[in-house]
């Protein structure tokens, strides 16, 4: 994965399988120079045995191959720059998979086009509801598509110009947040 | 237009569009419009399939295709990745694996607006590793 853009896509697709109907990623940096990301869902979650084998890559629930790289490939890139990486999961109550990197190690991944993963998810699964939350030591940015459904009413969220509005909404917000982040 | 950067701005552009458009009944029939399906697996995604879904979203709506684009998980093409699946309407669907831009782009306007065939197809008789294993088992 080049960027946390391409983990947060990756990630998110684990709960949409999970059948999640509502979908949370956060994105929180803190004066200690950490980057947390938190995906958190309300999907079927795991039980013990299967939350435990998530952070082997020899372990998938699918059929169609053996090996599953997802949350393998966050946490080495977590724990290569300094973070960590955790899962708390438990069967009917859905999955928070939470992974920390330092800002300040080189090896830190770039951000990559969050924006556009964002609405990209919002745009490709109308029926979920995904929460996309940014906060900085001063400010904090959302982006809910629950509540930009209800805004556009019997608008859908693929009319162009909606999408296109929607893309630049979010670009802007998210270059704020950058803006706060010291590296 | 209104620029959006708030709920309240898009409350506002759904109220000019409100008039402009007609909503769309193709998005009950999906099986007569193009549906392209991007597999968007840690595989896929990796090879880039952010960006060919991206293209595909774009270009389609540019060309004046109607069509619908959506996610799809891991195929068992992990090698060939990024992988698509096209269903034209009326057709069995196709599989084409190593879809970059260019590829894509080949396959609009030779399949998908002509129904012709270009390389890179999957045939269906494909095996992943472990089909043919449990096979072999057999």
């Amino acid at each position: 994965m080049k960027d946390l853009s391409l983990h947060i896509l990756d990630i998110v697709q684990n709960s949409i399988r999970a059948n999640a109907g509502r979908i949370s990623v956060g994105l929180n940096i803190g004066d200690d120079n950490f980057l947390t990301l938190v995906v958190n869902d309300d999907g079927s979650g795991m039980n013990i045995e299967q939350a435990a084998r998530v952070k082997d890559p020899f372990f998938s629930t699918r059929t169609t191959r053996k090996i599953g790289l997802g949350v393998p490939l966050l946490l080495q890139k977590a724990e290569q720059c300094g973070g960590s990486l955790s899962v708390s999961s438990a069967p009917g109550n859905g999955t928070e998979v939470r992974a920390s990197f330092l800002t300040t190690h080189p090896d830190c991944p770039p951000m990559g086009d969050i924006p556009e993963c964002a609405w990209m998810l919002m745009v490709s699964n109308p029926d979920k509801r995904l929460i996309f939350n940014f906060i900085s030591a001063s400010e904090e940015w959302d982006w809910d598509s629950l509540q930009i459904r209800e805004a556009l009413g019997e608008v859908p969220l693929s009319e162009k110009s909606v999408r296109a509005s929607l893309l630049n909404w979010f670009q802007l917000d998210f270059s704020n947040f950058k803006g706060n982040i010291k590296t | 237009m209104t620029k959006v950067k708030t709920l309240a701005d898009l409350k506002r552009l759904r109220e000019e569009l409100q008039d402009k458009i007609h909503v769309r009944e193709s998005g009950d029939h999906p099986e007569s419009i193009v549906q392209v399906k991007v597999a968007m697996a840690t595989c896929g995604i990796a090879s880039g399939a952010k960006d060919v879904m991206v293209f595909f979203m774009e270009e389609l709506e540019k060309r004046g295709i109607d069509s619908v684009v959506t996610q799809t998980g891991c195929m068992g093409y992990c090698y060939a990745e990024p992988t698509i699946e096209v269903t034209l309407p009326g057709h069995a669907p196709l599989v084409f694996g190593f879809v970059d831009k260019r590829k894509a782009d080949e396959i609009i306007e030779k399949y998908i607006k002509n129904g012709e065939l270009v390389d890179g197809i999957i045939p269906i008789t494909y095996q992943s590793i472990n089909e043919s294993q449990q096979e072999g088992q057999i």
